[in-house]
């Protein structure tokens, strides 16, 4: 490459222009947060009932394995084509795909993991079952339910660069253009933009986890009094989903 | 319906085409991730400190989104952007990702008072390692090795963005002709595909781990 790397031209960061990397990165933003603000929407609710009532777990255990057997390109290829629509719809579709399963199975499996015997003494409290769920079981599935956000997260930023597959803007427009240009400068800008993004992001959730889950969970501040590290914290990233 | 039976009875051939290299690019990157994973999780047990790294170094990559690694590794290996080998080595990073914890975790999962009655028969430790740790640790390794081979499956047709084969053109060959048929029979094939997988390793897992069946059935 000869030229002035695409990153490090000032041109191609000008908020002035259209088409730019800030505007690709904030289209980008907002595809994955409407896409993961749906699918949690959907998914939380459902791993709630599910994993409060321990009915339908067979559709809790079994919708991670569906999602990631479930090509993501070709999902939105069959929207497009079937809807006959090149527009946000069919991208949000198929990135709400992705979003369910890995948010459905860690609510699920989040309330499944907590001990049953502080399930037993909240009821013997008195607690109603709608308490025991949102004082008792939701706080101390909350490491398990982050895990999953934040799978869910990384797989929507990562797979939202289709959307310039189907002539709409985000950071794949640079990966798209690139290649139809043999611009390689420009596939490989895309490319570092997505990866940084994608990691800033996963660092972000990272804090956010760290702070909104109590402390009498983690362990954090109790780990040298009580000796080894609950098993909460150590479980809280379960099973990472791979990034597509 | 009959658009796909007879998409299928007039390309034939290009959808084998695909299919087989759709296996192939998933399959090479599992076999030597899970070689390479092996002594790189064993280290993390062996060496305690390497252990948290090993995580961190594993967490790091699996965020890096498959098509950046797959448009960045021409740039790496100086391979051409359309060569299948960015696929394989993409893949196979992946893999070494996810299974180095998960190799870690299940050595670690063994019972210690097992290894150290091998120990007390006069184990010495690598055929300890490979006779009582390896086989203990054989289901929560496999476990790992089912997720990876179904993402791989998944995400090899990204590729076809790029134009590397595998099921992923059918997608995009679809896309084009805005015709759902071959876009139908890929993603019926893909999810077939993985099915295919999982099942098979969980009948080598049956058949390597006779034991838990046998506890199960006490």
């Amino acid at each position: 490459m000869d030229e002035t790397p695409y990153l490090l031209d000032g041109a191609n960061w000008a908020w002035s222009s259209p088409g730019t990397i800030p505007h690709l990165l904030l289209a980008h933003l907002g595809y994955t947060g409407l896409s993961v603000l749906v699918g949690f929407l959907i998914a939380f609710p459902v791993g709630l009932l599910i994993g409060h009532t321990g009915k339908g777990s067979f559709l809790a255990i079994n919708a991670g394995n569906a999602g990631r057997s479930l090509p993501t390109l070709g999902l939105l290829s069959l929207l497009v084509v079937y809807l006959s629509s090149q527009g946000f719809l069919p991208v949000l579709i198929a990135l709400v795909v992705l979003v369910i399963p890995p948010i459905l199975t860690s609510t699920y499996a989040g309330l499944r993991s907590v001990d049953p015997d502080a399930v037993d003494a909240a009821r013997g409290m008195g607690m109603s079952s709608a308490q025991v769920l949102f004082r008792v079981e939701l706080p101390m599935a909350l490491p398990v339910v982050f895990g999953g956000v934040r799978a869910a997260v990384l797989q929507v930023v990562a797979t939202a660069t289709v959307a310039a597959y189907v002539g709409l803007s985000g950071l794949g427009r640079l990966l798209v253009d690139g290649l139809a240009l043999n611009d390689y400068g420009r596939m490989v800008a895309g490319a570092v933009v997505v990866a940084v993004l994608a990691v800033v992001l996963d660092l972000l959730l990272g804090l956010v986890q760290r702070y909104s889950v109590s402390p009498g969970i983690t362990g954090r501040g109790l780990a040298r009094a009580r000796g080894p590290r609950s098993v909460a914290e150590s479980g809280a990233k379960p099973e990472r989903e791979l990034v597509s | 319906m009959n658009d796909i039976w007879t998409y299928l009875s007039q390309n034939r051939s290009t959808v084998l085409d695909a299919l087989q290299q759709h296996v192939l690019l998933a399959v090479l990157p599992l076999l030597i991730g899970v070689v390479v994973a092996l002594p790189v999780g064993y280290l993390g047990v062996r060496f305690g400190w390497l252990y948290h790294p090993i995580l961190n170094v594993s967490g790091l990559i699996y965020s890096i989104p498959s098509l950046a690694v797959f448009v960045a590794l021409p740039y790496v290996l100086g391979t051409q952007i359309l060569s299948p080998v960015n696929i394989v080595v993409a893949l196979a990073l992946y893999t070494v990702a996810l299974m180095a914890r998960t190799v870690a975790d299940g050595l670690r999962s063994v019972d210690p008072t097992l290894t150290e009655a091998a120990t007390a028969m006069g184990y010495r430790r690598t055929r300890r390692l490979v006779e009582v740790e390896l086989p203990l640790a054989a289901p929560v390794i496999l476990a790992g090795v089912r997720v990876a081979a179904v993402s791989n499956i998944s995400l090899v047709s990204v590729g076809a963005l790029l134009g590397v084969g595998g099921l992923g053109a059918l997608f995009t060959r679809g896309f084009q002709l805005f015709y759902t048929a071959p876009i139908i029979v890929g993603i019926v094939l893909s999810i077939a595909l993985a099915a295919v997988a999982d099942l098979l390793i969980v009948l080598f897992q049956r058949a390597v781990t006779p034991w838990t069946r046998a506890v199960k059935g006490a």
